[in-house]
């Protein structure tokens, strides 16, 4: 008899437990970026950084961080795409200061720290870029799908690379891309998302 | 004989009229494109298995959200990411557009993505309904 009114209420119980979840996840926002599931770590890397120390992703667990790749003759793509960022991060607010923007360079031959750090202090001050040796770079484009050619124009040169950027969560969790042209709203959007507690 | 062009038409000018005229229903909003096991071994024999079209058509609240799954034994560059083993990826679109990804899996180095406007008036309906039966 005792077995009866214990099994009942557990039944009770978990019926609340998964209604709950259930209406939270119904509740829970969506990002607008392209989501990886099941998210995995984001792929870690030391590179020389621009602001005169050793770049190392994971130093930013804790925060969200955006990554991107381009480089700083880029004349369209990384412009727009920083442009953008430097836009979200100042409509951020305080929150702001829990987002870090990331920029690894394909272009080793020219975007050496100090040039990196002129070019994104253009954008926002708090934006880090990365360089290092062609290998290394390359290395880090592969362990994030990330293309890069090298396109011969005249006497100069440019790339052809990937135009999205990544979002990795406060647990360096690889968690989304986010396409080339999405606005400053909508990553305002998703990292207020991934800020959540 | 004339009755039976008569009753032709009728039925041809209602199925035009629904056609245009009836709401665009989608029981999912996803266009999924798998990787099935197997893939990269079937490659590294020499078989070019091509997984995804190098133009993709999308349709705004219709089916809008691009779906690729890896079921394959090892990561792949899967249109525009680096897909692990076991991995999906969604990528919704909201805004009608044309978005090109750079893909190494394909010859152009490129997968376009054309989203178009969801289908409002009867004409465009008629249209979205005729392309897709196609």
């Amino acid at each position: 008899m005792q077995g009866r009114p214990r099994s009942r209420s557990s039944l009770r119980a978990t019926l609340l437990v998964l209604c709950a979840a259930a209406a939270s996840a119904a509740d829970s926002p969506q990002l607008t970026a392209g989501v990886f599931d099941p998210p995995r770590m984001a792929p870690d890397f030391a590179l020389r950084g621009s602001d005169g120390g050793e770049l190392v992703l994971s130093r930013f667990r804790g925060k969200v961080v955006v990554l991107g790749f381009g480089f700083t003759t880029c004349p369209d793509v990384c412009p727009t795409t920083l442009a953008t960022l430097a836009s979200a991060h100042k409509k951020l607010g305080e929150r702001g200061g829990e987002v870090q923007v990331v920029y690894v360079t394909v272009d080793p031959e020219r975007d050496d720290p100090e040039r990196l750090r002129n070019y994104l202090k253009s954008f926002d001050a708090s934006f880090v870029g990365g360089t290092g040796s062609a290998n290394v770079l390359e290395a880090v484009r592969n362990d994030y799908g990330i293309a890069a050619q090298r396109i011969v124009r005249g006497d100069s040169y440019g790339f052809s690379h990937s135009s999205y950027t990544y979002l990795i969560d406060r647990a360096g969790r690889l968690r989304a891309l986010m396409p080339y042209g999405s606005s400053a709203d909508a990553y305002v959007h998703d990292l207020l998302i991934l800020l959540a507690p | 004989m004339r009755r039976a062009a008569a009753s032709l038409a009728a039925a041809a000018l209602a199925a035009c009229g629904w056609l245009a005229f009836a709401p665009i229903e989608s029981g999912s909003r996803d266009e999924i494109f798998a990787i099935p096991k197997g893939t990269w071994a079937r490659r590294m024999s020499g078989d070019p298995v091509e997984i995804l079209p190098s133009e993709i058509r999308l349709t705004v609240g219709v089916r809008d959200v691009l779906v690729l799954e890896n079921h394959d034994d090892v990561p792949q560059i899967f249109g525009p990411t680096l897909m692990m083993p076991g991995q999906t990826f969604r990528l919704p679109f909201a805004v009608a557009s044309s978005y090109v990804f750079t893909c190494t899996a394909h010859a152009s180095g490129q997968l376009q993505v054309i989203v178009e406007p969801f289908p409002a008036t009867p004409w465009a309906r008629l249209s979205w309904r005729i392309r897709e039966a196609i």
